[in-house]
């Protein structure tokens, strides 16, 4: 271990670091707040800190407007689906990519890559047009190809920095010992990289999960996810701010717990294998 | 080495990623072309007839279309300065010891899960608000006169909001970096006299190259198409003092419903990304080598 | 092995939700024969709706309903998309009186002539009914209507020894406002909507230009920005607003000023007749009995500055479901809804301005306070000669063409520039004139 801190030392940078913390997170505890308030008291001035009358009127109202837990379970389904047929592609492509790289292989993930510099609303009436040809429109299925595909290149892309930080050392004495290449995929390669492809998962889930065009534009109702809840609480005629952070508060709650659970893969998954 | 056999595998295991892409990218992109040379209206449906190049002309020769160019540039250049300087510092910062370091990892994290028409809104009603906002309190508790953010500074009010959600990414992945970063390393430089500020410059800048540089990377391609921060907030406005690439296609799309000139913007907006990646690749690539 | 560890258990962790989220849709309830999809807006009379379905499916047990609530522009391009597109994913629309005319053109609406014998056609406003009807043939039942008028605080009038005439005119208005106005309590004389937008700021605006005498185009159809009485809307709009108005107002709405009004920072609004219902509920607003309403003002040409708009139920044409489709539109939108409302959540909170008999209805008048004045309004406003000089379009906040949109969104930003300061009010109208003549010479016009 390293040399102790002094205690003074450490207490300027705690307290630093909590003070960093918390201006960072205040916008959210402060929606979190609001979604206690009365409308009347969301939008009074001095704001009140903690000391208001505290009701879960919105709460009600919003679970009393709109099926949440219908949009939940879409929200899941599709995040998660997307995410896992992106990962069923991407896992062989990218091990391609880091073991037998070709002189194009730097080519092709650029140009991957590149497939994602499109903004989505140049490209809407081409995909409603086609959508609506082969019935895909407010279907989970529809959803799940178009996020799986929108997050392709960069579940290709983590999963190539990770698998490319794997020793090749290791394959070469595996294929030494006689395993053929599927052996080497499933008892070797894979272990090593199980953390890798956690991580990715989980931050696809994330980006699938905030996704708010696509699903917005191509469902309805029965495959509608939390981004068309929220969307039926933002700027409506009225004061409805206590009850739009009240629905904010339930459309980032399990993402939230989600990611707060698996934060430490995630630190992986996000440092694109840059750090050993 | 690479065999001959390992070689046949590879093409065989990355074809469904680039078939799949390929498909996802080609079908779009033609019909997209098309519908880029006709007059097409939503709302004018059966008018359609071919018009050539006329609505790129029209696109690019849109006043609006400078200010949209230069918008984005600013935009996605100050976030990234923005979340990869005080990226580093709070990174530094959590770096040092820390009590409860894992409680204040989870709150710098939390914005990432915002979903960005639900910060935006936050952001705009709750806190800038110039009368009613929390910073308009503080200011006037302070005999201050409140920043009114979408008239005086509007650009910097949506540069602030967009900031907040990627800050935690560019925290998290230099945090990582930082913390893997060899603590003996820093001591032996102590050791040696080296100060506080050439140990910095000198041994942990050069470390978070490479994490840097995936900060900046993913973060352009997110951010050339912020949009919904903007549609919340100020419209575009005032004037065009918010309009940025990719909300003066989504006004041609969906306020006007010309496909004709969206899809021409779009494209447009492709070859821009594309001349913006191709400069990226050339002064960062060189950390993406393995 | 630690990473190896955590990382199985992110990976269980996920199996779990996704293996409960699978045993949950499996057991989806069995529908109905005929289901609904119904497309509609944010607001809180649609949203009373919403909640009151029940009493619907309680009448047509084979007939079950599906909301998607959006909010208003949301809904608009999810809307138009679909029906241009004749993707059919909705069988009943909420849409607005500027689009009614628009798609009743393209023939993408089913003409409402099967409302049944209790729908009574003729009780509906004249104003309201022609603006969603097409060659005599109603296209949309109107469901809510509005227009925009003043409202005042009482006690602040009273303070400054003012007196609100019904008709009041503009010079009227500005010195009151600035009489009223007192920045170091927070008390701004007049809230106007600021916000770029063809339905925010453009709304207002368009109907003020009006009561000036301006247009937006000629007979020709040529642009008029750059008319004498435009600069006087705008010029007078941005002084009264640096001088009496709240800060930030370029990006006050409609909300944003209910807001305002409702913590008590408005001595005047003039906006949807709609926001009565809201500023007068004492849950919702700390001025609620201090609130008084007159017409919106004049400048003695013969118009006021007030809009109208109404939201309708329509059905898109290609519908399978018409008649089940128009069971349920008769049902929101009949005098039996307005007395299901009333016996549920009370007079004042049923959907105002479609039908002449609410207005004749003794419990709603004493109910509603601002009955009178929105009755008024809305009879003042007329789409077919929306300003003083004559127009080649219909509407009267806007011009119900399909270029509008478009057009009143540009505009809507330069002018908001213009209240912030970015841009004179000369720099403005010439942008929005160059801008505006663009486009229309793109599409076409004149036709």
């Amino acid at each position: 271990m390293a040399r102790q801190p002094s205690p003074a030392r450490v207490l300027t940078t705690t307290v630093a670091a909590w003070i960093v913390g918390f201006l960072i997170f205040f916008p959210i505890l402060w929606m979190v707040l609001t979604s206690f308030k009365t409308e009347l008291e969301a939008f009074s001035t001095p704001p009140s800190f903690l000391f208001f009358h505290w009701t879960t009127e919105n709460y009600a109202a919003v679970q009393g407007r709109s099926d949440y837990v219908h949009h939940a379970i879409n929200s899941i389904v599709i995040a998660g689906g997307s995410t896992l047929i992106a990962m069923l592609i991407a896992i062989p492509a990218a091990w391609s990519m880091a073991f037998a790289p070709s002189p194009r292989t730097r080519d092709i993930l650029l140009w991957m890559l590149s497939t994602k510099m499109m903004p989505p609303v140049g490209v809407l009436v081409p995909i409603y047009l086609i959508y609506r040809n082969f019935g895909l429109l407010d279907s989970r299925v529809g959803l799940v190809a178009v996020l799986c595909l929108g997050n392709l290149p960069i579940v290709v892309w983590m999963l190539f920095t990770y698998f490319k930080e794997i020793p090749k050392d290791i394959l070469e004495a595996a294929r030494m010992d006689g395993a053929t290449i599927g052996k080497e995929l499933v008892y070797v390669l894979t272990p090593m990289a199980v953390p890798g492809i956690a991580s990715t998962l989980l931050l696809n889930f994330i980006l699938a999960w905030n996704e708010a065009f696509w699903t917005l534009n191509l469902s309805t109702s029965q495959a509608a996810p939390l981004t068309v809840f929220i969307a039926s609480y933002s700027s409506p005629e009225g004061l409805f701010w206590a009850k739009l952070s009240a629905a904010s508060t339930l459309a980032i709650a399990p993402i939230l717990v989600l990611g707060w659970f698996s934060q430490r893969q995630l630190v992986r998954g996000l440092t694109f294998g840059a750090v050993k | 080495m690479a065999t001959e056999q390992t070689r046949g595998l590879g093409r065989i295991l990355i074809a469904p990623a680039v078939i799949a892409l390929f498909v996802w990218m080609i079908v779009p992109l033609v019909m997209t072309i098309y519908f880029s040379t006709l007059d097409y209206n939503l709302l004018n449906p059966g008018s359609e007839s071919f018009v050539g190049l006329e609505n790129y002309f029209y696109f690019l020769t849109d006043p609006a279309f400078l200010a949209s160019l230069q918008n984005t540039l600013v935009l996605v250049g100050s976030v990234l300065a923005i979340t990869v300087v005080v990226g580093t510092l709070v990174a530094l910062l959590l770096d040092q010891a820390v009590i409860g370091r894992s409680i204040v990892r989870l709150m710098v994290i939390a914005p990432f899960f915002v979903m960005p028409t639900v910060s935006a809104l936050v952001w705009k009603n709750l806190l800038m608000h110039p009368v009613s906002g929390l910073f308009a309190w503080i200011a006037t508790s302070l005999g201050l006169r409140p920043i009114d953010w979408f008239a005086e500074a509007p650009l910097l009010a949506i540069i602030l909001i967009v900031a907040w959600q990627w800050l935690p990414f560019a925290t998290l992945i230099l945090l990582t970096a930082l913390q893997s970063l060899d603590e003996e390393q820093k001591e032996a430089a102590e050791m040696d006299g080296a100060r506080a500020f050439s140990t910095f410059f000198h041994i942990t800048l050069q470390h978070l190259a490479r994490p840097i540089t995936v900060v900046i990377l993913i973060e352009t391609i997110f951010l050339q198409t912020v949009f919904a921060e903007i549609y919340v907030t100020t419209g575009g406005g005032p004037g065009l003092q918010t309009t940025n690439i990719a909300f003066l296609i989504y006004s041609q799309a969906l306020i006007q419903f010309d496909v004709g000139t969206a899809s021409a913007g779009g494209l447009v907006a492709v070859v821009l990304a594309n001349i913006v990646a191709f400069f990226l690749v050339r002064i960062v690539g060189r950390n993406l080598e393995a | 092995m630690k990473h190896l560890v955590r990382a199985l258990r992110g990976v269980a962790f996920l199996g779990v939700v996704f293996s409960g989220a699978a045993s949950l849709m499996a057991a989806s309830p069995s529908l109905a024969e005929t289901t609904l999809t119904i497309a509609t807006v944010n607001n809180a009379d649609m949203i009373r709706m919403q909640g009151l379905t029940d009493d619907f499916t309680a009448k047509n047990p084979d007939i079950s309903v599906k909301w998607v609530t959006l909010e208003e522009n949301v809904l608009r391009q999810r809307v138009t998309t679909d029906i241009a597109t004749k993707g059919g994913q909705f069988d009943v629309l909420t849409i607005g009186t500027y689009e009614v005319p628009i798609w009743a053109k393209q023939n993408w609406l089913v003409p409402l002539d099967n409302l049944g014998p209790d729908y009574d056609v003729s009780d509906l406003l004249p104003k309201i009914r022609d603006a969603v009807s097409v060659g005599g043939k109603l296209y949309a039942a109107p469901f809510y209507g509005e227009s925009s008028m003043m409202m005042y605080r009482t006690d602040l009038f009273q303070k400054a020894g003012l007196t609100m005439p019904e008709q009041p005119t503009w010079d009227f208005v500005i010195d009151a406002a600035k009489k009223l106005t007192d920045k170091s309590s927070e008390v701004y004389g007049i809230c106007l909507r600021g916000k770029a937008g063809w339905g925010e700021n453009m709304a207002f605006l368009t109907a003020m230009a009006n009561s000036y005498g301006a247009r937006w185009f000629d007979e020709k159809w040529v642009p008029q920005f750059n008319s004498p009485e435009w600069k006087k809307t705008l010029t007078t709009y941005v002084d009264l607003m640096k001088q009496a108005g709240p800060p930030g107002a370029s990006s006050n709405g409609f909300n944003e000023n209910l807001a305002l009004f409702n913590a008590g920072k408005c001595a005047m609004w003039i906006d949807a007749t709609v926001a009565a219902s809201f500023v007068t509920n004492p849950k919702d607003s700390r001025v609620a009995d201090k609130v008084g309403f007159a017409l919106a003002p004049n400048t003695g040409l013969g118009k006021n500055a007030n809009w109208l708009w109404a939201w309708n139920l329509a059905i898109p044409a290609g519908s399978k479901k018409v008649d089940a489709a128009e069971k349920f539109i008769a049902w929101a939108t009949g005098k039996s809804y307005t007395e299901l409302v009333a016996a549920k959540e009370g007079w004042a909170n049923v959907p105002p301005g479609t039908r002449t008999s609410l207005y004749q209805n003794p419990e709603y008048l004493k109910a509603a306070p601002f009955a009178k004045l929105t009755l008024a309004s809305i009879d003042s406003a007329d789409p077919n000669h929306p300003t003083v000089k004559p127009v080649p379009y219909v509407g009267v906040q806007y011009a119900a063409i399909p270029e509008f949109q478009g057009l009143g969104t540009t505009v809507g930003q330069d002018f908001s520039a213009a209240l912030s300061g970015a841009m004179t009010v000369d720099a403005a109208l010439a942008a929005a004139q160059s801008s505006t003549e663009r486009e229309m010479k793109r599409a076409g016009y004149p036709k």
